[in-house]
């Protein structure tokens, strides 16, 4: 084998959740009120521009969650097969160019030169050697340009405009084979289902979809052709490539917010409907857990929890046989953490909601029937709390993508090791005291941020107006 | 009342009791005092004598909960629990890593917490509930769609954003008010304004959007076709009315931070250099001061206590119907 798969537990983790939300998306649709309410995000056309972009960063997720240690190149044909200690994903390998040239130091997007002076030593025309302070060219940035560096601008614009030329054509071509995929579906002409899909007609909101879509491959086929010769985003401090940064930020990012909700879901629908259901002695139990936990502030049980996590990483060093091992149980740790802390809201939600659902007539009706407790609760309760659950999954993810930032700053965040939003906002506000700035790490982690934060917060919206039975009927 | 206030406080007790055992299991349990004594020596080239020293500096050297050795009282007083834990509820928090005492600190660092706290607490609801109520009147327009699409956007940048970008734009290129600092008295206005601000701003998507539901909410309600009906004219529809009873659930989410505001916020007192409880803490935090953290984590819950008790009483100051006398 060319490489040894390695299975980290934070990649099982985020394959589970993408199945586990598959199997639970395809059985929610069996559910004819939670087929209906997807129908309507379905519909909503901010709600699948939004789901576009969340896909995309899906996506890039994903890839970085396959990883594998390459084999080191060997000397002979009998020396035993060795794997490299560095554990890489299928989003580096892709990525190779833009993970391997690594400039000195600084520079600034797009940049064919350093960002800080060097003393470089230059041969005269008399044989003389001397210093001289310059700004050296970049190892790689713009590299294929030779000597011809006037020509960046030019190259430049060559490149965006063809990639932008590209980019409409595949919107052309994606858009004529949905055009055509719909009409063969509900018996029209192409030509008729393109018109539909362009006024907006169809049932589910292609326009949107295809409109984002354009908009994607418009930013970013020119940033992938570019990304190949230059440093699209700059470079940082240690010359690594900023664009290549943000790619591995998503995938922290995701960590983050979805494998938090395997903490927080058990604890707050068990808990939460148990009380509910029960009442008396076992309501009051899980109230004072609830109340205690709560009332302390969240960040300061995140931070002593982290703390302590920290104390036993660093004493059990054992425990890990490579540093990306250590980081990975680090995040998945701050994951566990984050969802214990925050698990309480859900659950007094679901608890009211469960006190209201066991006066109904239909379970009063069960319970007279004689069905048991616990059948009661799975079929009867539990999915008449789906929709408040997929309103709290999806309001949460937002706010957690961002406290990641914070924790990070805070130093209680992921392993400084550890590529993310907030250690790449944390080790780039150093240098915007520096004189002339360096902006570009920093723009870079706040814009993909925000980008992904509100697709999220957007995609929320509109699935809590789908599926609150309040707003439901509404729009 | 008073018999309900009593309730209420006695009913207090077992939750800062929780709260105290949690946060003991975190530093005492989960950990062996060795393991602290380890991390904050530095893991390698560390005597068992330099651990012991340490641990006999902090009085981490006795046992948890009992201690066989000593006779009377001792057995429950002379040990980590009852010296570290119990002491608490009377306001001893120990002594921090540099040896200074944590219940002084608290008492210097309250000011100045208060100081960026209050006016970003009263400036934010007072911006928030207007500009809500201006969305609430104009609502189904393009004002307020265009309103509530601002509020999600602002809502999704970060807080780190705000803060940098309002540091960079105001003090660094503008330089209209010093980067960071404080001064004890009026001087202190210049290093205030502007993290107040920065504050204000900050929470102005999340709130007011919340806000803005509670209002259609309210307006949706029969009381309000009846006051229409009536004849009255819209703003005095909402001021008279809607305002005042969405007062109740608008009361349910603010009093409750209201204590809180003594804990000051962590980030805007770290980037500004104000010496308050919240860059206390990150201090603690980054310094690895188990002391003070678990200090703040108790202050934090009474705080929160104190404001659930506080957000009970003041509905009935905006609610006829709700009385404790029973």
């Amino acid at each position: 084998m060319k490489f040894l798969p390695v299975l980290l537990w934070s990649d099982a983790l985020i394959w589970f959740l993408a199945i586990a939300g598959t199997i639970l998306g395809a059985l929610s649709w069996r559910n004819a009120p939670l087929r209906a309410a997807w129908r309507r995000v379905g519909s909503s056309r901010t709600g699948m521009a939004s789901a576009t972009l969340l896909s995309v960063f899906l996506l890039v997720g994903l890839l970085d969650s396959l990883h594998y240690r390459p084999r080191l190149e060997s000397g002979g044909q009998d020396q035993p097969v060795a794997y490299a200690v560095e554990v890489l994903s299928l989003l580096d390998a892709i990525a190779a160019p833009l993970r391997t040239r690594n400039e000195k130091t600084y520079s600034a997007p797009l940049a064919t030169r350093a960002y800080a002076k060097e003393s470089i030593e230059v041969v005269d025309a008399d044989g003389r050697v001397h210093a001289e302070r310059v700004f050296p060219r970049l190892k790689f940035g713009g590299a294929h340009l030779g000597n011809d560096e006037g020509k960046r601008a030019e190259d430049v614009l060559r490149r965006v405009l063809s990639a932008g030329g590209l980019a409409f054509g595949l919107l052309g071509l994606v858009s004529f084979g949905v055009s055509i995929w719909l009409a063969r579906g509900q018996k029209v002409s192409p030509g008729q289902s393109w018109r539909l899909i362009w006024k907006g007609e169809t049932e589910f909101a292609w326009n949107a979809v295809l409109i984002t879509l354009g908009a994607l491959l418009l930013v970013l086929l020119p940033v992938l052709a570019l990304c190949v010769d230059y440093h699209v985003f700059g470079t940082d401090k240690v010359g690594q490539d900023v664009f290549y940064q943000i790619l591995k930020s998503v995938r922290t990012a995701l960590v983050i917010g979805l494998v938090t909700t395997l903490v927080t879901l058990p604890l707050a629908i068990g808990l939460g409907v148990l009380a509910g259901y029960f009442r008396g002695w076992v309501d009051d139990v899980i109230q004072y857990l609830y109340t205690t936990l709560s009332s302390i502030p969240g960040v300061l049980l995140i931070a002593a929890a982290v703390l302590m996590m920290q104390v036993i990483i660093d004493t059990h060093p054992q425990w890990f046989s490579t540093a990306a091992e250590r980081a990975d149980l680090r995040l998945l740790a701050l994951c566990f953490i984050l969802g214990l802390t925050s698990w309480t809201g859900l659950c007094r939600l679901l608890r009211g909601e469960t006190l209201k659902l066991r006066e109904l007539e239909y379970i009063q009706a069960a319970q007279a029937f004689g069905v048991a407790d616990l059948r009661i609760l799975l079929r009867h309760i539990l999915p008449n709390l789906m929709h408040i659950v997929i309103i709290a999954l999806v309001m949460d993810f937002s706010n957690l993508v961002l406290a990641e930032a914070v924790l990070s700053y805070v130093g209680i965040g992921v392993d400084p090791t550890m590529i993310s939003f907030g250690t790449m906002i944390n080790n780039a506000r150093m240098e915007l005291a520096r004189e002339p700035m360096v902006w570009w790490s920093l723009a870079a982690a706040f814009a993909f941020m925000f980008a992904l934060v509100l697709a999220a917060n957007l995609f929320a919206d509109v699935v809590r107006d789908a599926f609150d039975p309040r707003t439901a009927g509404a729009s | 009342m008073f018999a309900y206030l009593l309730r209420r406080l006695l009913y207090a007790i077992p939750i800062l009791l929780g709260v105290n055992l949690i946060t003991f299991a975190l530093f005492f349990v989960v950990n062996t005092p060795d393991d602290m004594a380890r991390m904050q020596l530095g893991v390698k080239r560390v005597t068992p004598e330099a651990i012991e020293k340490w641990k006999t500096e902090r009085g981490y050297d006795k046992p948890l909960f009992l201690n066989p050795a000593v006779s009377g009282v001792g057995v429950v007083t002379d040990t980590i629990f009852f010296a570290k834990s119990a002491r608490m509820f009377v306001g001893d928090f120990g002594r921090a890593e540099d040896g200074r005492d944590i219940t002084r600190e608290i008492g210097l660092r309250m000011g100045p917490s208060l100081a960026i706290a209050l006016p970003t607490f009263i400036l934010g609801l007072f911006v928030t509930v207007s500009f809500a109520l201006l969305l609430a009147f104009f609502r189904a327009t393009y004002l307020d769609f265009w309103g509530v699409v601002l509020c999600v956007a602002m809502m999704s940048i970060s807080g780190l954003f705000y803060i940098i970008g309002g540091q960079y734009l105001v003090s660094k290129l503008w330089r209209l008010v010093p980067i960071s600092g404080y001064a004890v008295g009026l001087d202190a206005w210049k290093f205030l304004i502007l993290p107040v601000v920065i504050g204000v701003i900050s929470g102005v998507g999340a709130s007011t959007r919340w806000y803005r539901t509670i209002f259609l909410e309210e307006i949706g309600k029969d009381y309000v076709r009846t006051a229409r009906a009536k004849g009255l004219s819209e703003p005095t529809v909402l001021f008279r009315h809607v305002l005042r009873n969405a007062m109740i659930p608008i009361l349910t989410g603010v009093v409750v931070v209201i204590p809180l505001l003594f804990m000051g916020s962590l980030l805007t007192e770290s980037f500004f250099g104000i010496p308050g409880l919240g860059s206390y803490t990150i201090d603690a935090i980054q310094a690895q001061d188990f002391a003070v953290v678990r200090a703040m984590v108790f202050i934090g819950s009474g705080l929160y206590i104190a404001g659930l008790i506080l957000t009970d009483i003041s509905y009935t100051f905006v609610d006829p119907r709700i009385r404790f006398d029973r």
